[in-house]
């Protein structure tokens, strides 16, 4: 009970940062984050050690109080959240440095409480079961990151992505709600336990699906995901970390609470799950590629992770469907713990891009390079995190995917000819998005990080402040642990499925799984062994032997600028003739007129649209805006018309009463 | 054990045998059997030069791509000897661990700054990520029609049984190794690594800058792949029971066939035209998915 009134007066002195003197207001947050996370952590290590599994108390402000329960699938989530919303606070004091003196006092407020909050409605949205708090708990994460992504609001693009974002979310807000009142209406009891009951009941498929249009715009599920390529690149970067890192979890979580209780349509749901899952891999990595601002191409990567784990959860689903514990097991635990992994490994990037920013004042990968010399400690983190989200040996991300490999391919001996065709895509699917991501992170890595520098800024760049590198740590010490010793990390991630509801016999192949994983972390270590036999013998090799230093190979060439390196949109070119359907991009040039003899300063530019960002929310609001226009006749501003029309309206209610229609 | 160091006897033999083939087909006297190993140590006597441009990646990209590919080779089975480690999903992770290999060495040639290495790391990860799939799609074939999920238990399980049905997939596996490790070696006629114009290569193009021992561990790399695949191929073949001298034989003219395969490739055919390369790698995946369909047919999933 003391925990949950701390907690609560958390909440209550959060309100005084306000009041707080500019230069302590970090601090003040700090420790109340601080103090907050300690206090979660303690209740999610409650609901791991009990013997049910389960935590549970009363927030205290109103007489009766809101029930907040932690079963491990919550404890689990708000590890997660702990993890990358303490880093990236961490990281926010290096990064909000150079807008100390542009920001007010207030601006500063503002930012530190929506971040507060956003952190606690996270950690509520996990915990609460009942229906109405958990919708107001959804808003408020809703509205805090909102204030988070326009904390540069002077910028008029930044306010509008921001809107459109409020936007989006709410339209996804009002799926959960209709689906949260069908079960209202159905069972008389508004709350995530109603709807084992409702599920019981009624159809299946369909609420499910509302739930999942819900849950899938805060994921980012193509073509769910128009709202994602735009509001991380405008957050600043440690906002982008936790939303890309934890915040799109969420929707996650929300479709594993709907999946556990399905009862009926299993079936159906997976394979739906795993059709809009590949979809969204394939497609997020393929967007991401002909990305030239580093954001943007992490966001949509996160998409691409949101469909590996949309993955794992389809094959999941579709293990229980089909009664095979291996697959259920396997599909599950690869997905729950890529959670895990995709919010490291991407908040990791997404510090490290933002800490290129700091010092670059770009994020165009064009205008970078050359930055592997000046910022050894970026350089390295920003190739932890691409070797990580590429699903590379031996770091996390592999281990995730291979879960969901294996069980893919165990599936495929029992499965009948529709799921063989299903596993095989999902297998070809996975395999391609690795290839995909590889070409990727070679070319974000090697385009902003390698080479000569291509513009002023980046090649006068130094290495970030101290305080901005420390917090990185965390995340990067995690990842390589949980890389070399996964066996440790599998274990609460498979109690989390064994104290679901699903009444589902774990098999007893689990044991042999941790001896894979064993040896995976065996390999890893003799992989590294390896590498350090190799270069210590290399180093005393080199120095028993001449070694110069001279300029790069041109050929014969030898006053090569930086303008004749590979750019990123070199290296995407090939690629972008075979993606042509799939991705759009325009060109744009100047042409030379014949009659000019000596071509003045030309501008080529290339961009590439999402396509269904284009359809599905552009040319839509663009046509129910130019209809709304022609109502616009109606206000002529004349107070006499706005009277006749009153009348009319009063004249039309008496009429249709008189002949009993209303 | 056993497996590793007989791929790494095959590596040795393995590009000598190639030239060897090229030089008779072509009624040269040639270098001798030995030439590339020869360079080699060549190579190791040099000193280096690197490019004022290249940073830590670059020292270390080769030692890394050489680590990743001799722990992919770790999982390789022997025959019936099977392999050293081994573990469900082992050919996931040998996969994976090939690609991170390649992940070094094209951030490695990006490393350089130059453009002509940028565009062949261009090439390495476009033509990798297409063959990809058809790795994957061979081996979940056989994990669907075997029932086991590791290279050592799938290989031990072919030819055990009586089925007929396995030749097929023999021939189906034989055809899409040799394909791949043409499009991951560098070979004609996906990649000509004896061109003389720096912006028709793939692989040699992206080590324009190596020198010294660093190129020797590249070539390494390369000759390791070769070895691989070719007992790769040998592990299809093998059958079980099959007599542990008999092994060795079988492995021994199943490498040298395989490098004659590719010299006598390379000898009759020229490389691909560059855009085209992309159509002759999804073919792999497509006879890959036909071997998929079959299986599907003989497990009676599809059609009765």
């Amino acid at each position: 009970m003391t925990g949950s009134l701390l907690f609560f007066g958390i909440l209550l002195l959060s309100l005084l940062v306000f009041l707080i003197p500019k230069p302590y207001k970090y601090v003040f947050t700090l420790v109340l984050l601080s103090t907050a996370v300690i206090l979660t952590s303690a209740w999610a290590v409650d609901a791991y050690t009990s013997e049910a599994g389960l935590f549970s108390a009363k927030l205290p402000p109103l007489s009766k109080g809101i029930a907040i329960s932690a079963d491990r699938l919550s404890a689990f989530f708000i590890v997660v959240v702990n993890i990358t919303v303490l880093t990236g606070f961490l990281f926010s004091r290096g990064y909000l440095k150079p807008w100390y003196d542009r920001k007010s006092a207030i601006q500063f407020s503002i930012h530190y409480l929506s971040y507060l909050w956003l952190y606690f409605s996270m950690i509520m949205v996990v915990m609460i079961r009942d229906g109405v708090s958990f919708l107001i708990m959804w808003e408020i994460m809703a509205l805090t990151s909102f204030l988070l992504v326009i904390f540069d609001a002077e910028d008029r693009n930044i306010m509008k992505t921001g809107i459109s974002y409020l936007i989006q979310m709410h339209a996804g807000m009002f799926f959960i709600l209709a689906a949260f009142l069908i079960v209202y209406k159905a069972t008389g009891e508004m709350s995530f336990d109603a709807l084992g009951r409702y599920f019981r009941e009624h159809g299946n498929i369909s609420l499910f699906l509302l739930f999942f249009a819900g849950f899938g715009i805060k994921a980012g599920f193509i073509p769910l995901h128009t709202w994602l390529p735009e509001a991380h690149p405008a957050a600043p970067s440690h906002v982008s970390g936790v939303m890309s890192g934890v915040m799109i979890k969420m929707g996650i979580y929300g479709i594993i609470r709907v999946l556990l209780n399905l009862q009926d349509d299993l079936m159906a749901a997976g394979i739906f799950i795993l059709a809009i899952s590949l979809l969204s891999g394939l497609l997020g990595v393929m967007m991401a590629i002909v990305q030239h601002d580093l954001k943007r191409l992490l966001a949509y990567h996160s998409i691409e992770n949101i469909g590996i784990i949309g993955i794992g959860l389809g094959v999941g689903t579709i293990g229980l469907a089909s009664g095979n514990g291996t697959l259920y097991l396997l599909g599950f635990s690869g997905a729950i713990l890529h959670v895990l992994n995709h919010s490291l490994f991407k908040s990791l990037l997404f510090f490290s891009a933002g800490s290129v920013y700091t010092v670059t004042h770009t994020r165009n990968m064009e205008h970078l390079g050359g930055l592997s010399a000046k910022m050894p400690w970026t350089t390295s983190f920003f190739l932890v995190g691409s070797l990580a989200i590429c699903g590379l040996p031996p770091f996390n991300g592999f281990i995730s995917e291979f879960l969901i490999y294996i069980g893919l391919f165990k599936g495929l001996a029992s499965a009948d000819l529709h799921q063989s065709i299903i596993l095989i895509s999902s297998i070809v699917g996975l395999s391609l998005i690795g290839g995909l991501a590889v070409f990727c992170f070679t070319k974000a890595f090697g385009i902003s990080f390698l080479g000569i520098p291509r513009t002023s800024s980046a090649g006068n760049a130094s290495e970030v402040s101290r305080g901005m590198i420390l917090p990185q740590l965390i995340p990067v010490a995690l990842i390589i642990l949980i890389g070399m010793v996964s066996v440790l990390f599998i274990r609460p991630v498979m109690s989390i499925l064994s104290s679901s509801a699903v009444q589902m016999p774990v098999p007893e192949q689990v044991s042999p799984l941790l001896r894979d994983l064993t040896m995976i972390s065996i390999t890893g270590g003799i992989f590294v062994l390896l590498i350090a036999v190799l270069l210590v013998y290399r180093h005393l090799h080199l120095e028993r032997r001449k070694v110069t230093v001279g300029p790069t190979w041109g050929c014969g060439y030898t006053a090569g600028t930086h303008r004749q390196q590979y750019t990123a949109t070199s290296f995407a070119y090939n690629y972008n003739h075979l993606a042509k359907p799939v991705i759009q991009t325009s060109k744009h040039m100047d042409d030379i007129p014949e009659e000019e003899l000596f071509p003045g300063k030309r501008s080529f530019h290339t961009k590439s649209d999402d396509p269904f960002k284009k359809y599905l929310v552009d040319i839509p609001v663009e046509w129910l805006s130019s209809a709304l226009k022609k109502l616009a006749v109606m206000q002529t501003g004349k107070i006499q018309h706005y009277i006749l029309y009153a009348f009319v309206f009063i004249l039309v209610i008496m009429i249709l009463t008189f002949f009993n229609i209303i | 054990m056993a497996g590793i160091l007989l791929i790494l006897l095959a590596a040795v033999f393995f590009p000598g045998i190639i030239l060897r083939t090229r030089s008779v087909v072509s009624g040269r006297k040639g270098p001798g059997i030995f030439q590339p190993v020869k360079d080699l140590f060549v190579l190791f006597r040099k000193g280096s030069v690197f490019s004022s441009t290249t940073g830590i990646i670059f020292r270390i990209a080769p030692a890394v791509s050489l680590a990743s590919v001799l722990c992919a080779a770790l999982v390789l089975p022997f025959g019936n000897a099977g392999s050293l480690i081994s573990f469900e999903g082992d050919f996931i992770y040998f996969s994976y661990m090939i690609a991170l290999g390649k992940f070094f060495a094209i951030i490695g040639a990006l490393d350089t700054g130059s453009s002509f290495e940028g565009m062949g790391a261009n090439r390495e990860a476009f033509f990798s990520m297409l063959v990809e799939p058809a790795f994957f799609i061979l081996m979940a074939t056989f994990a669907m029609f075997t029932g086991y999920t590791s290279f050592s238990e799938i290989f031990g399980s072919f030819l055990i049984t009586d089925n007929a049905h396995l030749v097929i997939f023999t021939v189906m596996g034989i055809w899409l190794f040799i394909q791949t490790a043409l499009v991951e070696t560098s070979r004609v006629p996906v990649d000509d690594p004896k061109t003389h114009l720096e912006l028709t290569m793939i692989h040699e193009v992206m080590i324009l800058d190596n020198s010294g021992f660093d190129k020797a561990l590249i070539h390494i790399v390369t000759y390791l792949k070769s070895a691989i695949y070719g007992s790769l191929i040998f592990n299809v073949l093998v059958p079980s029971g099959m007599v542990l001298w008999m092994q060795l034989i079988l492995f021994i003219i199943v490498q040298v066939l395989f490098a004659i395969v590719i010299g006598l490739t390379e000898s009759f055919r020229a490389r691909n035209k560059m855009n085209k390369n992309p159509k002759f790698i999804l073919a792999i995946s497509a006879v890959a998915w036909m071997a998929f369909v079959v299986a599907l047919i003989l497990t009676h999933k599809f059609i009765g």
